[in-house]
């Protein structure tokens, strides 16, 4: 379980987190939604470690990440895996050894065991036959598709997926909320979706959170936002030309 | 008031990050069994591809140095050998140090400080971390080290391919002959002279390759901002040769 406890965070003069807190249960698919330049990323990055609250505390299984050694936090960040946004694949490093990469860091496993989990990963993200092409070389939804497969390869417990859809076209932003919804349910990995593609959080997500003016605004079921009038959630909702309320079927409404 | 403020303090902050940045470089010395193959990556692309441009520029400097010295012994009573004996050591002792550096500089430190700065817009080194591996560790330390390790075999050939180009300068332009030349180099060789000119190449090579790297490491603002890195790993690294020459100069001759 991840618990986010009344953190701050300012870069100079301007603050982007104040008072967030939030809870992660085992398990489940959080998305954490919001306008761009809400301070989604900020959150998820404070979630990992990858920044410091000015205040308040990051707690992953009861550790409080920022109160341990840098060794400590990153033996719990091995426990992550992430989707960056663009995918941050090593350019240097064709698709199969970006998904090796993890594998041949931090397990003892042998070539051919590397090779054949790689294999695997690539055909969970059904990408087989990338492997040797360069990050270059992919198109944008291949490229987070071979990220995801990167994320998955050391089976994390916690995987964060930040902004997975945006900038892909309809289709492939389906076949990736389907990924997220395959990889929770199949490998049951508790999820963290940073997003504002309510298309994505309808379709994926058992709770939302919406972060308004650096502050947690809205924290609730599916269920709960459907039946929500609260009245920036619903502003938030419909800036996304989706209407809340009536039953949902994302995907038909992303193609349409 | 806020912006004079900050641009007082803004010294002492890269000076304190890039301070802190080494000795998280240092604190992952231990693991560097993880970081060995990148380092052996990191010594072809800093020593080995840079041995063509290196030997180039160092021959022609031992050319035109031996020619300029020449042109200004006009006194008969000066004897020729002298062009040996002022190019040999300007070479060990300065030149092949410092014509080395800056190319580096621009080849090398350009170079680190686009790959770090890159990763770095692009998150590659957030998902470094991200993973759970020292990104510190994996990107810089071999880097540094490549650069400390091979500065002083390209001195070395540097050094080497100088005097070779004084040689042959001396030889085509009939400046001096090659018998009188060495012996010019061989009366007034300084047994010092190399000992400095290799303690230099360590700390040149230290201070390209740090400097670049923290140019790199913390750029911020995309691609503009990696042009900026890119920019300032260059002039900066050559700002600090001429003042590191100096310090080592003034404590070491």
């Amino acid at each position: 379980m991840i618990k986010v406890e009344h953190i701050y965070k300012s870069f100079g003069e301007k603050p982007v987190l104040q008072d967030v807190s939030l809870t992660i249960e085992e398990g489940e698919t959080l998305a954490i939604i919001g306008r761009s330049g809400s301070g989604k990323s900020v959150l998820m990055k404070h979630i990992i470690g990858l920044l410091k609250p000015d205040r308040g505390r990051v707690l992953v299984d009861g550790t409080d990440i920022n109160a341990i050694s840098y060794s400590e936090l990153r033996r719990v960040r091995q426990q992550f895996g992430v989707l960056f946004q663009g995918g941050a694949l090593f350019d240097s490093m064709n698709a199969f050894d970006n998904v090796a990469f993890p594998l041949q860091t931090f397990t003892t496993k042998t070539k051919d065991e590397i090779r054949k989990e790689v294999e695997h990963c690539l055909d969970v993200v059904h990408l087989p036959g990338v492997g040797a092409k360069k990050p270059s070389e992919l198109s944008g939804g291949m490229k987070k598709r071979v990220a995801l497969a990167r994320a998955i390869a050391l089976r994390p417990r916690y995987i964060i997926y930040d902004e997975p859809t945006s900038g892909l076209d309809p289709e492939t932003s389906n076949t990736i909320d389907d990924l997220i919804k395959n990889l929770a349910d199949q490998l049951d990995i508790t999820s963290i979706v940073v997003t504002h593609d309510m298309h994505s959080v309808l379709s994926i997500a058992d709770r939302a959170a919406l972060i308004h003016a650096t502050r947690m605004h809205w924290v609730g079921t599916i269920a709960d936002l459907h039946r929500s009038n609260d009245a920036v959630l619903r502003a938030f909702v419909k800036a996304n030309e989706y209407f809340i309320g009536e039953p949902s079927t994302p995907s038909a409404a992303r193609a349409s | 008031m806020a912006s004079l403020q900050l641009r007082l303090t803004q010294p002492f902050f890269s000076l304190g990050r890039y301070v802190m940045l080494l000795a998280k470089a240092f604190t992952s010395l231990g693991e560097f069994g993880l970081y060995r193959k990148n380092l052996f990556v990191q010594m072809v692309r800093t020593g080995i591809d840079s041995i063509p441009i290196v030997a180039l520029a160092a021959a022609f400097s031992g050319a035109v140095t031996t020619v300029q010295t020449a042109y200004q012994l006009v006194s008969p009573l000066i004897p020729k050998s002298t062009i040996g004996a002022v190019v040999v050591p300007s070479l060990i002792m300065e030149l092949g140090a410092v014509v080395t550096g800056f190319i580096l500089a621009g080849r090398v430190g350009a170079r680190i400080a686009a790959e770090l700065g890159t990763m770095r817009v692009t998150e590659q080194i957030d998902a470094l971390e991200a993973m759970g591996l020292n990104s510190v560790g994996y990107l810089i330390v071999p880097r540094v080290m490549a650069g400390v390790l091979m500065f002083p075999v390209l001195y070395v050939s540097a050094c080497f391919v100088g005097i070779s180009g004084g040689l042959l300068a001396a030889e085509i332009s009939g400046a001096v002959a090659i018998g009188e030349f060495i012996q010019g180099a061989r009366d007034y060789y300084l047994p010092f002279g190399p000992y400095f000119g290799l303690i230099k190449s360590f700390v040149f090579g230290f201070v390209i390759t740090s400097i670049s790297c923290y140019m790199g490491y913390f750029t911020e603002g995309g691609a503009e901002g990696v042009g900026r890195s890119t920019t300032q790993a260059a002039v900066i690294s050559c700002v600090y040769i001429l003042l590191s020459d100096l310090v080592l100069a003034i404590v070491l001759l």
